[in-house]
Order: structure tokens, then C-alpha cells, then sequence
């Protein structure tokens, strides 16, 4: 069963500089499905159109072209007013995604009233205090303001907020990469279970392919706005065929490898015949999908 | 513990009720106290002042005598029947002081109000709405901005016949040639509020964009917009006075400037009667002098940076940053 | 967590033939306030000559403020309430660095012990060229040098740093991140110092772009023979660049020692804590909650708090 279903997805952006304009193409034909209860990894350097899918499918920004359908538990389309609450978003920053100004129990409460989750000032309480003890907060929280709060606290209320629509789907962009390292596998550790708990789809943005591995399900790998090797995390990590995956898997600090960095070889350079092709495991080839036919391997 | 700098980050993330991680209650700044300006000497003298005049024009004029009351002894320095002596025509100068003081007042806080008002329409709508309408919104403000204000607003005064001048054509006038340069720093604060990652998060929770503007923006944006509305009520009065002082003001109402413009035809200064033009002049400049006081602890909470070391909050995050910022140029 | 027992503080064993450049003993640094906090704590340290030395920990442990201390860089309100910092100089003089005044210190920095930030962008001034911050820094403390000079030198540190020198004449934003963070290792290396302190270099970098800038600080460690001083939070990365590392937890140094002792047999539970909290990457699935089912407990310490309270007590 599939609860998000994203097809051909393509961004461009355009630049201006003077009065020349060019068009930068962020994300190329994009597809891949979110199921309850899975979790998927995008993972990719920075400015490899990782995030800009996440901000397509939270509809902050808008495709070029191609189609993000939300599927209900009946599969039929979600219409748009209940897209809000089918799919929901955490954002990187926990000190910029909740409003100064504003009370824990604020950011909680909107999202309750206004998708009609709960009605009346008790009944908001009561909710907002169920959702924080689901992030393993203590609803003394509620009346204090996010700068009181540590990164962790505030990212695991960021979930909360993400939880109160009653969204299927939740797109987490590097919800971790700005928190403590120590605090960091607390709040994957508590999206992994309120995902299982909830049979959540779970889209995870992230350029750290440990945690993509450890924590879903399967991997897309990106590069330039491209997904340039996809499949079940493990085949993807320990199995890469991309160069580039390769090149950003040996990149990253290990300290069984202690030594390497002295050693006089150079990089692993990226090749750069395979890099519009797509290395996809389930299928077990290469696929063109400019081409939309199998590559010759 | 609201004051950790360095924190246990370690333990951050335990949950509150482990030692270290609780704010006690006391101390707090939430809400409404925290966009509050922390006390200051510049906050205490600015406030006072403000409050001063603002008493003086508030209750004087109840206390004080008819300032038209027409007396044969013009021109006669300060005494007791007369503590601010009289004017050519022998009208009480602190009577005529008190209502001058509360007219002014009056117009300058109807102008900050309607100002405010306008810039926060043109600057956060644009800003937020980003487009046409900001294009829009932004060409409006700045031809505001290059249009000598003064000159202008002597052209509309004059244009406008003296009898109907009241003082609400007069406020409207200085309200409208007033609020450009606040819209220009309201729609670039708004500009990067709108961007942080809570405003996004409101939108994809499906708040409707007049909400976003309204609470999660404008809250953000009040300590400016205070700001911009004092400023607007220190020009408000002065250009008043200046008008006035032109023969351009209201011509049913009394003024600081009309209290000035009447001296200085008078010719209270050659005359030696400095009782009659050093008081209100010396009002102008206490209450010039109070909003700007309390203008500039204002922009404290705008910019922390210009807060004096030990007289800041601490914040955690902000404590957390503030060595970085000695070491910008240390190769230099 | 319990972190009551007493911090393992044991000095390693210093390298054979190893002579010291920077020792800080003792050094204790406090922040004035409503109430004082205390942000480094008894740290004594001994960076050899030539030698990585890893400073580990989270924001808000003291790190940087040991770093911006050493240097005294840092501004009232922080204090150093005691301890020294000896710097060791190549001819055999040694120098009380707390004990300098404006003018020595003003000489000494950037010439034997310079600075590489983390935010490039804000440490380099963006209305300038590269090229004249990189001579400024030259006519400041090399009023002696031709002009010709100046250039040529400039040339041959960005060439060093692996930055085309032709790229002098740009502005920093029309670098890229990793090209900024490479002129301002530049900067660093411009007067020959013998000791660069990193306060996270690498941590607003791409994986990839980190890692060719890890390497370059290595190949240039061995060519020019400066010690460093790392910091920063990946652990992992440490283990893997420095020859001895240093944790810091709550302004102490909870452990230190060389970087295979640290990573075969942490001693202190906060070490082992932070080396838990990064997942390997090639390693056995399972050491985490994901694989283990959401009624089970997380396994390993990572999660205090998920255990704290039992797990899925909302179902």
C-alpha cells in the first residue's frame, strides 16, 4: 500500500544575474513511494536537491513538473485542504522552527484547532500534553517558550507539532544534523518508534549515510538533482555500484581506516559516464531515465 | 538556570526534572517580558522624562488657568501671579504651556499611531506577499522617501485653506508623508523573519497567510515596530513645531510651534523675554530628548550587540555565540 | 548518566623526542555574570611540536573558550581566573602568553600561533579581495616586505592550500565554502607559524569537500611541521586525523589520551557515550532500537532519556 506517491518530479530554478537569466535544475525526474510504517532515505551532499524534494512535498515550493499524489488509507487521493494534515514536515533548525514568541503549547495547539483535532481550551491541553508525552517530554514544557528548551527538546516538539494533524506521512530534513551529537540518536531513536507505533511514512533527508542505513528502510542516493543509486539501505551502503556513492561512502570519518588520509593515493574520482544513469538494486541494473528503458551495464 | 553559558550539553537533552535542564521560575523572561527592554539608566531618564511632559500636558491644563485670558500687563517676566510671566498681550505663559504641551502631544501620538500603522500595512504585507505587490508597496515607499518631506508637507498645508487647517489635517498630512522610511525597515525585517523555518512550519501546517503575518510574524517584529513608532512621534512633533512655526499649522488648536510662532512675532527675542519662547523650546527638546532615550534601548533588543557587557541577558544561545564575535579580523 | 566518579585524567605519555610547544596548566576560565559560571576547569594540556592534538566535546562544553583563552582572544565577560599558558618558541625562549602585553601580544599572535574559524564567510571580510586581506596580514606584521614580496607570498600559500592563485583577485563569496575555508588556512599558514588552532574548520563543509580539506592539512602538518589544535564535536573524525585527543565535558578534560588508546579502550562513560553516538557506518544493523522493535528498549546508552522513561508508555 502506498501513502505518497511521487512521479517525475522536476525543479528548475531560475537566476538572475544582470540581466542575463539561466535556469538552474535543482531536482531531475525524481519517482520513488513512501508505505506506512517505512522509511526512506535521501541522501546527498549539499546542493544535490535533497532538501528542495522535501520542500516539494511539504508545498512550500512548486514543482516545475511531474506530480506528488498523497493516498489515503481507502488509496484514494488526498484533495488538497487535507494534504496539510496527511503530510507533515520537520525542519533542520531547532532554533529557528519554533517562534520566539510563542508558547510550546502555541505551536502545539494551532495545528489541533485548526485541522479540527480538538475543540475548547481543555481539550487542546489535554492533546498538546498527550503529544509531548509521546516525544518523551514532560507537559511541564507547555507554558515555557522555545529558547528555554535544549536543541533535542525543541527537535523532539518540532515531531510533536508534526504529529498533531494526525499526518501519515512526515518529511524529516536533516532532523538532526544542527542537535548535539549525544542527543542525536534520541530523537531517531524516537521518530523510529513513533513510525512503528503509528505505521508512519517517513521520508529522511539527510547527508550522513550512517543514520540512513541504521534508520530506514531503503536508500535514494542524490547527486546534482539526480537519484543516481537506489535500493534496501544495506544493499546500498555495504553493495554500492554508483561511483559517487562509493566516493561519498569512503568519505566519510571512519576510524578503522585510521591512516588513509596520509596515504599518498589520491581521492577516488567520481566517473563521469554513469553519472546521469541510475543504479537501482531491486531491479538489479542500471536504468537511463532520460532514456526510460534499461542501460546497457 | 536561564543564564548557562557554557551548559552541560552533554545532558542537554535529559529531561527537565533532571538537575541542571529546569528553569526555575524566577527570572524568566516569557512572552510580553521578553520583548520588554531590559532596565537601564538611558531606559530610566528617557522614561522619565516622556512621563514628565506627558504629566505636565496631561494635568496641567486642569490645573492651569484660561490661557486666553487677555491681562494690561504684557510682556511682565516671571512673579508669582505669573510664574512663567506673561505674553504681549498678557496671557499666562505656563497656562498657554500646559495646553500647547498637551496639543502637541496629541498630534504626535496620532501621527505615530496612523504612521506605524501605514508602514506595517506597506512594509510586512509586501514583504510577506513578496511579488507585484512588494514591487508595488516598495516603488510607493521609496518615491515617499525621495520626496523632501518638509517642503512637501509645507505645499499640502498651504494648499489646503487656512480655516478648514484643523489639527486632523495636519496629522493626516504628517502621517502620510511620514511612514516611508519605517516601511523600508519593517519589509526588510519582515523579509528575513519570513524566511526562518517557523513561518514555513506554519504554512505547512496550513495557517492561512493573514495568520502567519499576524502571529507568527508581528510578534517577532514588535521591538522595530515600537521603535519605528517612537521615532515617528519624535518627527511628528517636531515637524509640527516647524510648521507652526511657519504660520502652516493647525489654526484651531495651540501647539508648541504656535507658541513659538506667536513669540516669534512677538519679537519675544529682541525684547529680552526669554520666558515666553526658552520654556517651550526647552519641552521640545526633553521630550525629543526622552523618545530618543527610549528609542535607543529599543534597538538594544533589535541588536543585542549594542547592549553593554554585564548589562546583557543571557541567553543561552547568544552567550553560546557572543566570543565569536571579538575574532572577526584577528590577521588584520 | 553518571558522571559523579572522579574525571580519569591521566597525561599520556608524552612522544619520545617530542619537545613541546604550548603547555596550559591549570588554566581555569570563568565567565562574570549575575552568577559565575564556570566554563574551563583545571585543563592542562601539552600540544608537541608537529603533533594533531583532537579537542572533542558539544557546544556549551568549553572548547572554544579554552581555544579563544590560549590565544586570549576571548572578551570580558570571560576571565581567566588561573593557570598559565607557556608557548614554547622554536629558538628556545619560552613565553608567559597571559603575562603579554598588547603590543607583544599583538606581535606573537598570528606570527607563531594563528587561527582558522569556522564560519569562513564571516571571518573573511566580504568587500575586500583575498588577496588584500592576505597582504594586509603581511604589511601588519612584515612591514619589512617589498611589495613584490607580499604578492609572491601570497601566491605561494594559496598554492599551498591547493586554491589556484589566480583566484587572489576574487572576492569570498564568489568562493565556494570550501574554497573560503582553504584562504583562510592560507591566512594561517601566511607567517610561518608553529601552532594553528581549528575551531570546527570542516563543520559547515560537505562530507566530501571535508574530507579533501583534512587531507590537505595533514600533507601540509608533515611539510611545514606545525602542530595543531582541532576542535570540534565528530569524534570519529578525530580518531581518525589527530595523534592525541582530548575530551571535554562541562569545561573539563574527562579524558586524554592517544587516539587508538581512546578508540580501542575509552575509559570515561562520557567518551564511550560520544563514540556511541555515531553509528558505524559498515557495521552490524542492530545496535540500535529500529532493529530491535519499538517495545524493546534502545540497547546501548545512546538514548538516556528513552530509557529513563519506558519506552512506548503512551500506547
Amino acid at each position: 500500500m502506498t501513502t505518497l506517491e511521487v512521479r517525475d518530479l522536476v525543479k528548475e530554478f531560475t537566476l538572475r544575474s544582470g540581466l542575463r537569466r539561466s535556469t538552474l535544475r535543482a531536482v531531475h525526474k525524481v519517482t520513488f513511494t513512501l508505505v506506512p510504517g517505512r522509511t526512506v532515505a535521501v541522501v546527498g551532499a549539499s546542493g544535490s536537491g535533497k532538501s528542495t524534494v522535501a520542500r516539494m512535498i511539504a508545498r512550500l515550493e512548486k514543482p516545475t513538473s511531474g506530480t506528488i499524489t498523497a493516498l489515503g488509507p481507502d488509496g484514494e487521493p488526498v484533495r488538497d485542504r487535507a494534504y496539510r494534515d496527511h503530510v507533515q514536515m520537520v525542519f533542520q533548525d531547532p532554533f529557528a522552527s519554533l517562534n520566539p514568541f510563542h508558547s510550546i503549547e502555541h505551536h502545539l495547539a494551532r495545528p489541533l484547532l485548526l485541522h479540527g483535532r480538538a475543540e475548547g481550551r481543555e481539550e487542546v491541553r489535554e492533546q498538546a500534553a498527550q503529544l509531548l508525552e509521546r516525544v518523551n517530554l514532560p507537559t511541564a514544557l507547555m507554558d515555557r517558550r522555545p529558547h528555554e528548551l535544549s536543541g533535542g527538546q525543541r527537535q523532539r516538539v518540532a515531531i510533536a507539532r508534526a504529529l498533531a494533524p494526525g499526518a501519515q506521512v512526515i518529511v524529516a530534513d536533516e532532523p538532526v544534523s544542527m542537535l548535539d551529537v549525544s542527543s542525536r540518536l534520541g530523537v531517531l531513536n524516537l521518530l523510529a518508534r513513533l513510525q512503528q507505533e503509528d505505521r508512519l511514512a517517513v521520508l529522511y533527508i539527510t547527508h550522513d549515510l550512517a543514520t540512513a542505513r541504521h534508520f530506514s528502510d531503503d536508500i535514494l542516493v542524490m547527486n546534482r538533482g539526480r537519484i543516481v543509486e537506489r535500493g534496501p539501505a544495506d544493499a546500498v551502503i555495504l553493495d554500492p555500484h554508483h561511483p559517487y556513492t562509493r566516493t561519498l561512502a569512503a568519505a566519510a570519518p571512519n576510524p578503522e581506516l585510521r591512516g588513509r588520509l596520509r596515504s599518498a593515493e589520491p581521492e577516488p574520482k567520481a566517473a563521469t559516464d554513469r553519472d546521469h544513469l541510475t543504479y537501482d538494486h531491486d531491479a538489479g541494473r542500471w536504468i537511463d531515465i532520460d532514456a526510460d528503458q534499461p542501460a546497457a551495464a | 538556570m536561564t543564564t548557562q553559558l557554557p551548559l552541560p550539553d552533554g545532558l542537554a537533552d535529559l529531561p527537565p526534572g533532571a538537575p541542571g535542564t529546569t528553569a526555575p521560575p524566577s527570572g524568566r523572561r516569557t512572552g510580553w517580558r521578553a520583548v520588554l527592554p531590559t532596565w537601564t539608566p538611558k531606559l530610566a531618564i528617557g522614561l522619565g522624562l516622556v512621563a514628565a511632559v506627558a504629566l505636565f500636558g496631561l494635568l496641567g491644563p486642569l490645573l492651569a488657568g484660561d490661557p486666553n485670558t487677555i491681562r494690561n500687563i504684557g510682556l511682565t517676566g516671571p512673579s508669582g501671579d505669573h510664574w512663567l510671566g506673561t505674553t504681549q498681550t498678557g496671557q499666562d505663559v505656563l497656562d498657554q504651556l500646559t495646553r500647547a504641551t498637551r496639543g502637541s502631544l496629541q498630534i504626535g501620538l496620532f501621527v505615530g499611531v496612523l504612521a506605524t500603522a501605514l508602514s506595517a500595512l506597506v512594509g510586512v504585507v509586501g514583504g510577506y506577499a513578496g511579488g507585484l505587490v512588494d514591487e508595488a508597496f516598495s516603488l510607493l515607499s521609496n518615491v515617499m522617501l525621495v520626496i523632501p518631506g518638509l517642503p512637501l508637507v509645507i505645499v499640502i498645508s498651504g494648499f489646503v485653506p487656512a480655516e478648514q487647517r484643523g489639527s486632523w489635517t495636519v496629522v493626516l498630512v504628517l502621517a502620510l508623508t511620514g511612514w516611508a522610511s519605517a516601511a523600508r525597515v519593517l519589509r526588510a525585517q519582515t523579509l528575513s523573519v519570513r524566511n526562518r523555518d517557523y513561518v514555513a512550519a506554519a504554512k505547512v501546517a496550513g495557517e492561512k497567510p493573514w495568520r502567519v503575518i499576524c502571529v507568527e510574524i508581528l510578534p517577532n517584529l514588535l521591538p522595530v515596530l515600537a521603535s519605528q513608532f517612537v521615532f515617528s512621534v519624535v518627527a511628528a512633533i517636531l515637524s509640527e513645531a516647524g510648521l507652526s512655526f511657519l504660520g502652516l499649522g493647525a489654526s484651531n488648536s495651540s501647539t508648541l510651534g504656535t507658541m513659538l510662532y506667536f513669540a516669534q512675532n512677538g519679537f519675544a527675542l529682541q525684547r529680552d523675554a526669554w520666558w515666553w519662547f526658552v520654556p517651550p523650546g526647552l519641552i521640545i527638546a526633553a521630550l525629543g530628548c526622552g523618545l530618543a532615550l527610549v528609542n535607543l534601548s529599543l534597538d538594544e533588543i533589535i541588536n543585542p550587540r549594542l547592549r553593554r557587557p554585564g548589562r546583557r541577558r543571557n541567553t543561552p544561545e547568544k552567550a553560546d555565540r557572543s566570543p565569536n564575535h571579538a575574532v572577526r579580523s584577528t590577521a588584520a | 548518566m553518571t558522571t559523579h566518579n572522579p574525571p580519569p585524567r591521566t597525561a599520556p605519555p608524552a612522544p619520545d623526542a617530542a619537545r613541546p610547544v604550548l603547555t596550559v596548566r591549570d588554566l581555569n576560565v570563568v565567565y562574570r555574570g549575575d552568577r559565575t559560571v564556570h566554563a574551563v576547569k583545571d585543563v592542562s594540556l601539552t600540544l608537541h611540536r608537529g603533533e594533531i592534538l583532537g579537542l572533542a566535546g558539544e557546544s556549551g562544553c568549553g572548547k572554544s573558550t579554552l581555544a579563544y583563552a590560549v590565544n586570549r582572544l576571548h572578551e570580558w565577560p570571560a576571565e581567566v581566573s588561573s593557570g598559565t599558558v607557556t608557548f614554547h618558541d622554536r629558538d628556545g625562549h619560552d613565553l608567559d602568553l597571559l603575562a603579554l602585553r598588547d603590543e607583544e601580544l599583538r606581535r606573537f599572535r598570528w606570527s607563531k600561533l594563528s587561527m582558522v574559524f569556522q564560519g569562513a564567510m564571516n571571518a573573511l571580510n566580504p568587500v575586500t579581495t583575498v588577496r588584500a586581506q592576505l597582504e594586509d596580514v603581511l604589511t601588519t606584521h612584515r612591514p619589512g616586505m617589498s611589495k613584490q614580496q607580499r604578492r609572491a607570498r601570497c601566491a605561494e600559500v594559496l598554492d599551498l592550500v591547493g586554491v589556484e592563485p589566480g583566484r587572489m583577485h576574487s572576492y569570498p563569496h564568489e568562493l565556494s565554502g570550501g574554497m573560503r575555508q582553504r584562504v583562510m588556512i592560507a591566512m594561517a599558514l601566511l607567517l610561518d607559524p608553529q601552532v594553528m588552532i581549528m575551531d570546527e574548520p570542516t563543520t559547515a563543509l560537505d562530507v566530501l569537500v571535508q574530507r579533501g580539506i583534512l587531507r590537505e592539512i595533514l600533507r601540509l602538518r608533515d611539510e611545514l611541521g606545525f602542530a595543531v589544535v582541532f576542535i570540534t564535536h565528530d569524534l570519529p573524525l578525530l580518531l581518525e586525523l589527530s595523534d592525541r585527543i582530548a575530551v571535554m565535558l562541562r569545561g573539563e578534560i574527562v579524558e586524554y589520551d592517544t587516539a587508538e588508546t581512546l578508540y580501542r579502550h575509552p575509559r570515561h562513560p562520557y567518551t564511550r557515550q560520544l563514540l556511541e553516538s555515531f553509528p558505524s557506518l559498515t557495521g552490524e544493523r542492530g545496535a540500535f532500537l529500529r532493529a530491535t522493535g519499538p517495545a524493546s528498549p534502545p540497547a546501548a546508552g545512546p538514548a538516556p532519556h528513552d530509557q529513563a522513561r519506558p519506552a512506548g508508555s503512551t500506547r
